[in-house]
């Protein structure tokens, strides 16, 4: 049997992975996807903490989780279209000014 | 049952079951081809062997032996993965639909379950798996590197996409009134009552018209085969595409086509049910291939009959009439499984 | 080790291979896709824990859906590679790793010793059982989240919108 803390310690390491990914990366479409990384992760630790307490409300948090990253998916990249089509760029470092 | 059985038992299944759909596909693109000669009112092939019959083996082995181009400037990675990345998800779908009920085999001593596995989320699991499909297109749009695939490619992921959405919504009601996700179950819920406890009579009609269409769109074929419309896109997705290469996302377009058709036949038609099947269980595989048929059928008479639509009258279709009413029997079906 | 422990190690260097590479590949469609090979290890794992649903919804909704939609803005906008980053910011990159390493390590600390008290068994993630929940108990949040997603569709076609000259 495997045990929850090799779940936990998988989630740790997904999590540290995708933080890394937001700090490194400059294209803002990778920034959105470490993000999805660093949410996966999360959702790993719920649905572990789920299972072995034998409870069912994490796995339902997860959903929500899932509806909240299709939303934030939606969002963010109706927000990098409008971005590339002002700036023709998506480079974060060259979108830090409010205006053009 | 020890797992060594077991095991045995899912590899002689998988192979079975492979065999079987590799066979329909082959003699599924000649029936094609033959029924739209005869629809046009010209021959078609009928020059290899008796009727054309082994018109099959002899494109196999064309595919085989042409040369097998890679673009220069093709990204060379995707351009390799993604035939196989369209054509898995389409042959895996298959392990989850039952074709028949138990039957007893001669030598043994168990009755042997006509269905590879059976899950507590069949049909979320066979949703999946379509759902998977369409990055192979799409990848291999992005990957060849040409204008014409690439929007081969955009098409096909904006159309599969909305067109999904319609398709799951109208097998909710499927779900509502059969209870359960297992695929197993809906077909035994749908027996009995000389076949009016089909879904497609008992209330899901609408439910099934949604599904009939969607599942058109969601296989890209006509007339909503707007990822490879020749007269504008040359071929789509697959311009570049040669060889064993083609012939995979052929495979994967007609394993497809026999997949939603058994989905269909699954949720909507009653599966392998069909009178005396209680009796003798080897009738349920010949009903179920027999309604298979049916739909293969209306595929190809479709295209024969059917011009393309335009890409914005596809989005509109999708949009603004199948996911109303898909969500209008969604709302049916609950009211409906309150007084039933 | 017991088969299923091999089969956690497995899908587990899956997970984090497609996570690492996420992070490598300067070409966001190859990254997309590494993240989706992530996607299916942790269904796969799901799967294994007995939380079936989870397991079928997370390629449906993740691997399918938001995926495609990213998929779909990485070709709309016809992105090649990533850019070089610019000289003044290249030290974050150094910074990153280190910074990562002590991350995973507090959060190793804090998780290592938490014990489960219940063994997963195959029943604990059954459509029948989280739906009945979903649907009861926690309606509300279950309906929230709808309106969330009402006003997210809003807002994308808002933002996406070309706007009339």
């Amino acid at each position: 049997m495997v045990p929850l803390s090799w779940y936990l310690i998988l989630s740790a390491a997904l999590f540290a992975i995708g933080a890394v990914g937001v700090f490194v990366k400059n294209n803002i479409i990778s920034t959105l996807l470490c993000l999805e990384l660093m949410l996966n992760a999360a959702n790993l630790a719920f649905v572990a903490f789920s299972i072995f307490q034998g409870t069912i409300e994490g796995q339902l948090f997860v959903i929500l989780v899932m509806a909240v990253a299709a939303a934030e998916a939606g969002v963010g990249l109706a927000i990098v279209i409008a971005l590339f089509r002002n700036r023709e760029t998506l480079d974060v470092d060259e979108s830090s000014l409010l205006k053009l | 049952m020890p797992p060594f059985e077991q095991l045995l038992e899912w590899s002689v299944k998988i192979a079975v079951g492979f065999i079987i759909l590799m066979t329909m596909v082959a003699y599924l693109s000649l029936i094609e081809r033959r029924l739209l000669a005869f629809i046009q009112m010209r021959y078609g092939p009928n020059r290899v062997g008796p009727f054309g019959l082994f018109q099959p083996i002899a494109d196999g082995l064309k595919f085989i032996f042409k040369e097998d181009l890679i673009p220069l400037d093709a990204d060379k990675f995707l351009y390799v993965m993604a035939p196989a990345l369209s054509l898995v998800p389409a042959l895996m779908t298959f392990t989850l639909i039952p074709v028949g009920g138990e039957v007893t085999l001669p030598l043994l001593d168990r009755p042997i379950a006509l269905h590879i596995t059976s899950i507590n989320v069949g049909i979320l699991a066979v949703l999946a798996m379509t759902g998977m499909g369409v990055h192979g297109i799409v990848l291999a749009g992005y990957a060849s590197n040409n204008k014409y695939s690439l929007l081969g490619g955009l098409r096909s992921s904006a159309q599969l996409v909305s067109y999904e959405l319609a398709m799951s919504l109208s097998i909710i009601g499927v779900l509502i009134q059969a209870g359960s996700l297992d695929l197993v179950t809906i077909v035994e819920r749908q027996g009995g009552g000389w076949g009016l406890g089909w879904h497609v009579f008992w209330f899901q009609p609408l439910g099934f018209f949604v599904f009939l269409v969607s599942m058109i769109a969601e296989t890209n074929r006509a007339p909503f085969d707007l990822p490879e419309a020749e007269s504008e896109l040359v071929a789509g997705f697959h311009t570049e595409y040669s060889s064993m290469k083609f012939a995979m996302f052929f495979i994967a377009e007609y394993a497809n086509m026999v997949t939603a058709a058994a989905m269909a036949t699954t949720l909507f038609l009653g599966g392998w049910q069909g009178p005396g099947v209680t009796r003798w269980p080897w009738l349920g595989p010949v009903y179920f291939l027999l309604k298979v048929a049916f739909f293969l059928f209306l595929y190809v008479w479709l295209r024969a009959s059917s011009p393309r639509l335009r890409y914005d009258q596809l989005m509109d279709f999708g949009w603004k009439f199948l996911l109303p009413l898909a969500l209008v029997n969604v709302v049916l079906s609950a009211t409906l499984a309150l007084w039933f | 080790m017991t088969f299923q422990q091999l089969l956690f190690i497995g899908f587990a260097a899956l997970v984090l291979g497609g996570g690492i590479a996420v992070v490598l590949l300067r070409n966001p469609l190859y990254g997309a896709f590494a993240l989706i090979t992530s996607f299916v290890g942790l269904s796969a794992l799901y799967v294994m824990m007995g939380a079936q649903f989870i397991g079928a919804a997370q390629i449906v909704v993740y691997a399918g859906a938001i995926m495609m939609l990213f998929v779909f803005v990485i070709m709309l906008l016809n992105v090649r590679a990533d850019e070089e980053r610019p000289p003044r910011h290249r030290f974050l990159v150094w910074l990153a790793a280190p910074l990562a390493l002590l991350l995973s390590a507090g959060l190793w600390l804090a998780v290592a010793g938490v014990q489960g008290d219940r063994a997963p068994s195959g029943e604990a993630g059954t459509v029948e059982r989280v739906g009945k929940n979903l649907m009861t108990r926690y309606l509300l949040p279950f309906e929230l989240t709808s309106v969330l997603i009402l006003l997210a569709v809003v807002g994308a076609l808002h933002l996406a919108k070309r706007e009339k000259e």
